[in-house]
């Protein structure tokens, strides 16, 4: 039997928008997946403690505030830290296509900006992740 | 996305239209539909500047005044958005706005480590009254209002404001803040709170007690049913939330034994503009009649003044598109039409790369001219509520009425908005209207032009506002140094009768502009807030 995905929705750094976060999550959520979101205001330390407790096989940050660059950074730095940097990471948000590269440079292969379908996000997930045993 | 939903024949023939609110338009209105619906011109209508308002609230309308525009603006130092400030204004802004960042918006100073990564980004960076002094020079504060829009930390800022105006020598009942002021749509739909939700009242009780005497020109709140549409209610509703928050902080000022004459006539609203074009006039006009209503029903309110709604009316950011954004500009024109036809006191307008950053000033010019065509040159100075009589617009004014009376009365057997709120049901109900909006548009079925129809064509490149890493540096520089050179021992013993004050539940406004004059920093006096008050829970609603 096929194991669902477990997907972290999160909300970092200072920023309050979370309808997309919350939209993406329901529309995660009937696409199979289990989730759990964060809610707001979370540091990165909240994130990957979160992540770890709930044994998750992605996480999504929402991100509107255009603080994205150095909020990744910081994720994926201390997610090597806590040796988590096997779990899928997936971005969405306002993100301007000239950010997209650098994104990746720093592994965030999954980038959804405003105005992504569900379906693509969706699929993309699917084929990206490895489910954590 | 506010539009209404266009059920087609095979024939493309438009079988039904179904408004966000859930109203059905008829092809067509007669005085039948007038009669079906008991509309009665004396009691619906009036003159405006008449009870119940619904055609607006001076009888000259923009005869005698041109509203007010007032454009989002705030990013980076404050000397970057003085000059932004002086530059709208010298384009024809009539008044002003403060963005704030988030770390301001938050309570906390700029080299407070969750500040890391976004001082001076989403608006100006405020950490104390020095920042105001270089935000605010050279701007004819009697002349100019202020808008600021902080939320959790507004009694700091109105506190900062008056101090600023004080120092460049106007007179505190001269000068015109209005702070938004408005903690539980925060916590609805905005995110930026702080403290739990009663003491957040409190506060906002404190700042309208502390108005009506001292700062008499001043609207301490401006209710905003403007994000709660952003998240995903429905216009009903937007004004149903609003109306239920505004009551909320005025039983707060009740309690306290004012008159409702004496402080309501300060409040002010921030309303939504995007989406359907009639459904939003109809709302406006609704509003006013029911907040007419509301004030002399529900609480007695005998004063002409306390029952006016006094609304910023604009926007409308959801109604904005990432796709072509050329769009937007026209998107803006119809939604300052709408608030024109909807006798906005005071307006504003999300530019065309609403989706992409913050304003341009060559984006953020091209809102004013937007107002500027429609007032000088398109004819919506010319009458007041040029849509009165009409068939259609006075029954889907009723039918607005009529749906905004139901949800107010949900929320009432709720227990009003605080519980609302405080068990998540309000947020429940708009993520899950926000989810099935998506899905509208994402199916076809709620058309977005550039979006879903109509998506061929060459994509504009959008010049982006550049954040400077170098303002934020700035900041902490100028942050360290009034640190250095104010009297640290003063500020500490300001910040201890602070916290008195506080816990005794005493009006603590004339206690933050003490701090405020002493450059306590916003980050200081709110972490006194965060141990006398605590910090507010979200509600799960996952």
């Amino acid at each position: 039997m096929e194991k669902k995905i477990r997907i972290l929705v999160a909300k970092p750094g200072l920023d309050g928008h979370d309808r997309g976060a919350k939209v993406v999550a329901q529309a995660l959520r009937d696409a199979g997946m289990e989730v759990i979101y964060t809610g707001l205001h979370q540091t990165i330390d909240q994130i990957t403690h979160t992540a770890i407790q709930e044994g998750v096989d992605v996480i999504g940050l929402s991100i509107m505030s255009g603080a994205h660059l150095p909020i990744c950074e910081k994720l994926m730095k201390e997610m090597k830290r806590k040796k988590i940097d096997d779990i899928l990471v997936v971005i969405g948000g306002v993100i301007p296509k000239r950010d997209i590269p650098p994104l990746q440079e720093i592994g965030i292969q999954g980038i959804f900006p405003g105005g992504t379908s569900f379906d693509k996000s969706i699929q993309w997930i699917k084929e990206h992740v490895k489910q954590r045993v | 996305m506010g539009v209404a939903r266009y059920i087609k024949n095979e024939k493309d023939e438009v079988q039904d239209v179904v408004l966000q609110s859930g109203i059905h338009v008829k092809p067509l209105y007669t005085q039948k539909d007038l009669e079906e619906i008991g509309f009665k011109p004396a009691q619906d209508l009036a003159l405006p500047g008449e009870y119940p308002f619904t055609r607006g609230i001076h009888p000259l309308g923009y005869r005698s005044r041109e509203w007010t525009t007032r454009q989002y603006t705030g990013f980076g130092t404050p000397k970057e958005t003085n000059e932004r400030f002086k530059l709208m204004i010298s384009h024809g802004q009539t008044g002003l706005n403060v963005a704030f960042d988030l770390p301001t918006q938050m309570g906390l100073d700029s080299d407070d480590p969750l500040a890391e990564g976004e001082v001076g980004r989403v608006g100006m960076a405020v950490d104390s009254l020095r920042d105001f002094e270089v935000a605010f020079q050279g701007i004819p504060l009697d002349r100019i209002g202020a808008g600021l829009t902080i939320n959790a930390v507004a009694s700091i800022m109105l506190a900062m404001f008056q101090a600023t105006a004080e120092k460049y020598g106007f007179r505190k009942d001269r000068v015109s803040a209005t702070p938004q002021n408005d903690i539980l749509k925060e916590m609805i739909g905005r995110g930026a709170w702080i403290f739990p939700a009663k003491p957040a009242v409190r506060l906002i009780g404190d700042t309208i007690e502390y108005s009506m005497k001292e700062l008499p020109r001043t609207n301490p709140v401006s209710v905003c049913g403007y994000h709660i549409r952003e998240s995903g209610c429905s216009p009903v509703q937007e004004i149903a939330y609003a109306f239920q928050i505004a009551n909320t902080y005025i039983e707060e000022v009740l309690r306290r034994g004012h008159p409702i004459d004496d402080f309501v006539r300060g409040f002010t609203f921030n309303l939504n503009v995007f989406g359907n074009l009639w459904e939003q006039v109809a709302k406006f006009r609704a509003a006013r009649k029911l907040w007419a209503k509301n004030l002399k029903e529900r609480y007695g309110a005998k004063d002409n003044r306390s029952l006016l709604l006094r609304g910023l009316f604009g926007g409308g950011g959801y109604g904005m598109t990432k796709a072509q954004p050329e769009n937007n500009i026209i998107r803006g024109a119809y939604y300052a039409l709408a608030a024109a036809l909807g006798g906005a006191q005071t307006t504003a307008l999300c530019s065309f790369d609403e989706a992409y950053t913050i304003p341009t000033p060559r984006a953020a010019l091209l809102s004013l001219r937007t107002f500027q065509i429609l007032m000088e040159e398109i004819g919506l100075r010319d009458t007041v509520d040029p849509l009165a009589g009409s068939y259609f617009i006075e029954t889907l004014t009723k039918e607005m009425e009529e749906k905004i009376i139901e949800e107010m009365k949900r929320v009432d057997e709720m227990g009003g908005m605080i519980k609302a709120v405080e068990t998540g049901y309000v947020q429940k109900e708009v993520a899950r209207q926000a989810y099935e909006f998506e899905k509208g548009v994402q199916m076809g079925e709620l058309i977005k032009v550039g979006v879903n129809k109509y998506t061929e064509g060459e994509e504009m490149e959008v010049e982006l506002h550049e954040y400077r890493l170098e303002s934020a540096e700035e900041q902490v520089q100028r942050l360290r140094e009034v640190k250095r050179e104010r009297d640290n021992r003063k500020v500490s013993e300001l910040l201890k009768d602070l916290e008195r004050a506080a816990r005794a539940e005493k009006n603590v406004m004339p206690y933050l502009l003490e701090c405020c004059k002493a450059y306590a920093t916003v980050g200081e006096m709110t972490k006194v807030f965060k141990e006398v008050y605590g910090e507010f829970k979200e509600p799960s609603i996952f």
